[in-house]
């Protein structure tokens, strides 16, 4: 009386015809003997049958007594065949069925001896619950909260690392806050020159298409100068400094926190905050109002370079034209908006790097972050500056 | 002072005849969790000026950890630290710093500042805490890269250097303010077996001459024995220590089986086994 039941038929049909199948095949004898067939080339790159599969067709039917496994037909084994006689052996231990693991191989044996030695560690397990969708918008709510929290929590320790900056009880390395002001300043030239020349083109053009339908070229300079002055300078500045400046400071202070560098500090009594946020705070606060009025003066050059090749104006009447529109509230309402940005850059850039897990992935996390984060808080700052402004009337 | 007592598990052996000096850091019923998870709890142990303490225990089990609460990294889920009697815990801003200013600590991975030379490193809490001149504090940082040979290096970014160096910089960093206790985060970990020997006769040769207090995180059985008087051994699966004293008498006298096996790498048990089997 036996039975054969060929329970990884697929497999077969599927790989068996370029010589590299896996086969098992159950064979039911007396007193309730099972014997498990494997044959064929069992290779991971091949597939993999769990032993789940030969699960129900071992428990239907009469319940076994004794399950051994027969390799006599096996040409090739790897790791695929010891996970499978792992499996099958854990079957068998939950049915109490006993598992007959004389007649494998040797080394296979070995590797399944290894492999049962340490007991799984129940708490090691993470347990990944799929939680309903309410505790997870619940959840996802009480984090954002926290990290709201945190984040003011660090705008006051910010305050406090800036109040003794004030007061000259401040300490950090002067010659640290040159280099970040060389950094954040001049060094940042190139760059803003080029987008802001190139955003004072874009706005003369956009100007041109329109006002010279009126014949009213000349007003191309009156919307490039206060456009630039009042927002795009300041707006261009700080989205360019915080993919430059902010990136950079969340990188710098990230990695110093991985690599127990901020530790250091701490543990030396010297307080990270005053040390490393305050040079980058205030030179951001002296150099975004500088760059913005360089940036002013760059995009205004290029309104004027296309209002002289393309709408034939002099420059003369063009320079004339744009100090008339610009009057000096704007131009002071753009710096102070420009400060303004730039401790938003710097506070999103710190805190990132501050808030930076242990791991080199954490580090490009916190430096996206900070970017993100810096322009959307810098964008949400110009609207309320321009309510401001309006309520203000200036 | 009034409390003496080193024993948590019950096992603590005695420290010998070294009891009457005074007592430098004491632990009580600490507990340390992130968030809801106990990582140990009920820490109590004393360590006394001159101890070169160990912190003991399988990897994972939160050594490292109890470093920190240490030196007032993380703050302690519940209990206290004392450093001479003053609670760490619970201490003002000014008496915090003041016990700061007597730390040294070396990190790991020496924790370098990267982005100035060795000289730089050494000289920042100099400069932050002394009067002293540049060319002075170039002097003192040049002194203590020699007495971790590292002469000549002074010049030198912590990135150009490596990563044995790094160490034996970074204790040149941390013993720049001789401090009256020193920390050590598995000093061995990265080294080779030399360097790894040559930086235990270091710590002793600097304890002896500071006169300092050596508080060591580690699981390497030489080094332990080479330089421990005095230790915790924290257990993974009871989330609390099991023993404390002299690592040696520990290895005489424990009958904790977890300590024994750790000991002795687990070669006692299997021996026993072995002739039982």
């Amino acid at each position: 009386m036996s039975a054969t039941g060929n329970v990884n038929a697929d497999a077969q049909s599927e790989r068996g015809a370029i010589g590299s199948g896996h086969q098992v095949d159950l064979v039911r004898g007396e007193g309730g003997n099972v014997v498990v067939r494997v044959s064929g080339v069992w290779q991971v790159r091949h597939g993999m049958p769990t032993a789940t599969s030969v699960e129900a067709a071992l428990t239907s039917g009469a319940r076994p007594q004794r399950v051994s496994v027969d390799t006599t037909e096996l040409k090739g084994w790897d790791s695929s065949l010891v996970s499978f006689v792992v499996g099958l052996n854990s079957i068998c231990q939950q049915r109490k069925i006993t598992f007959d693991r004389g007649s494998l191989p040797a080394g296979l044996t070995r590797l399944i001896e290894l492999a049962e030695t340490v007991p799984e560690n129940k708490d090691a397990s993470i347990q990944v619950a799929q939680l309903p969708f309410v505790a997870r918008v619940g959840a996802a709510l009480i984090r954002q909260v926290d990290a709201a929290g945190k984040f003011v929590e660090f705008i006051g320790m910010v305050a406090l690392a800036l109040a003794n900056f004030a007061r000259g009880r401040s300490r950090y390395r002067r010659s640290d806050l040159l280099e970040v002001i060389q950094e954040c300043g001049a060094n940042a030239l190139g760059i803003v020159s080029l987008i802001s020349y190139l955003v004072g083109v874009i706005l003369a053009f956009m100007g041109a298409v329109q006002l010279q339908q009126f014949g009213a070229a000349i007003y191309v300079a009156d919307l490039v100068g206060i456009g630039l002055v009042r927002e795009m300078g300041a707006m261009m500045t700080a989205i360019i400094m915080a993919g430059r400046t902010g990136a950079a400071f969340a990188a710098q202070l990230g990695s110093m926190k991985v690599t127990q560098e901020i530790d250091a500090l701490t543990t030396m009594g010297i307080s990270p905050m005053e040390f490393l946020v305050t040079p980058r705070m205030i030179a951001l606060i002296l150099m975004m109002p500088l760059l913005c009025l360089y940036s002013d003066f760059v995009g205004i050059l290029g309104g004027a370079t296309v209002g002289v090749t393309v709408l034939g104006l002099s420059l003369r009447a063009y320079l004339h034209e744009t100090v008339h529109a610009v009057t000096m509230v704007a131009l002071v309402g753009g710096l102070v908006k420009s400060a303004v940005y730039g401790v938003l850059i710097a506070l999103a850039g710190c805190y990132q790097g501050f808030e930076c897990g242990n791991s080199s992935s954490a580090v490009g996390e916190a430096t996206t972050a900070a970017v993100v984060s810096s322009i959307v808080m810098i964008v949400v700052a110009c609207g309320m500056f321009a309510v401001l402004f309006h309520i203000l009337g200036i | 002072m009034s409390t003496r007592d080193t024993g948590g598990g019950g096992a603590a052996a005695g420290n010998g005849a070294a009891d009457d000096r005074e007592a430098h850091l004491e632990v009580r019923n600490l507990t340390m969790a992130y968030g809801n998870f106990i990582v140990m709890h009920d820490l109590n142990f004393t360590v006394r000026h001159g101890d070169v303490f160990v912190i003991m225990g399988g990897s994972g089990c939160g050594k490292s950890t109890l470093l920190r609460h240490l030196i007032g990294l993380i703050e302690p889920a519940r209990g206290e630290i004392f450093y001479d009697g003053v609670n760490f815990t619970k201490a003002t801003p000014e008496e915090r710093e003041a016990t700061l200013r007597r730390f040294g600590v070396l990190y790991q991975s020496g924790a370098l500042w990267s982005s100035m030379t060795l000289a730089e490193n050494i000289g920042l809490p100099l400069g932050e805490f002394t009067d002293l001149s540049a060319s002075e504090i170039r002097e003192i940082a040049a002194l203590k890269l020699a007495l971790v040979g590292l002469k000549g290096f002074e010049d030198y970014y912590p990135s150009q250097i490596s990563g044995g160096m790094q160490k034996r910089a970074g204790l040149a960093r941390a013993i720049a303010l001789d401090p009256a206790i020193l920390f050590f985060d598995e000093p061995s970990a990265g080294l080779d077996p030399v360097s790894s020997r040559l930086l235990d006769e270091l710590i002793l040769a600097l304890r002896d001459s500071l006169g300092a207090t050596v508080v060591v995180v580690s699981h390497e059985l030489p080094s332990i024995f080479a330089i421990a008087n005095n230790s915790v051994f924290l257990d993974a699966k009871s989330h609390t220590m099991i023993a404390g004293g002299d690592p040696h008498e520990l290895l005489a006298h424990s009958t904790e089986p977890r300590v024994r096996e750790f000991l002795t790498r687990g070669e006692a048990e299997e021996n026993s086994e072995k002739a039982n089997g």
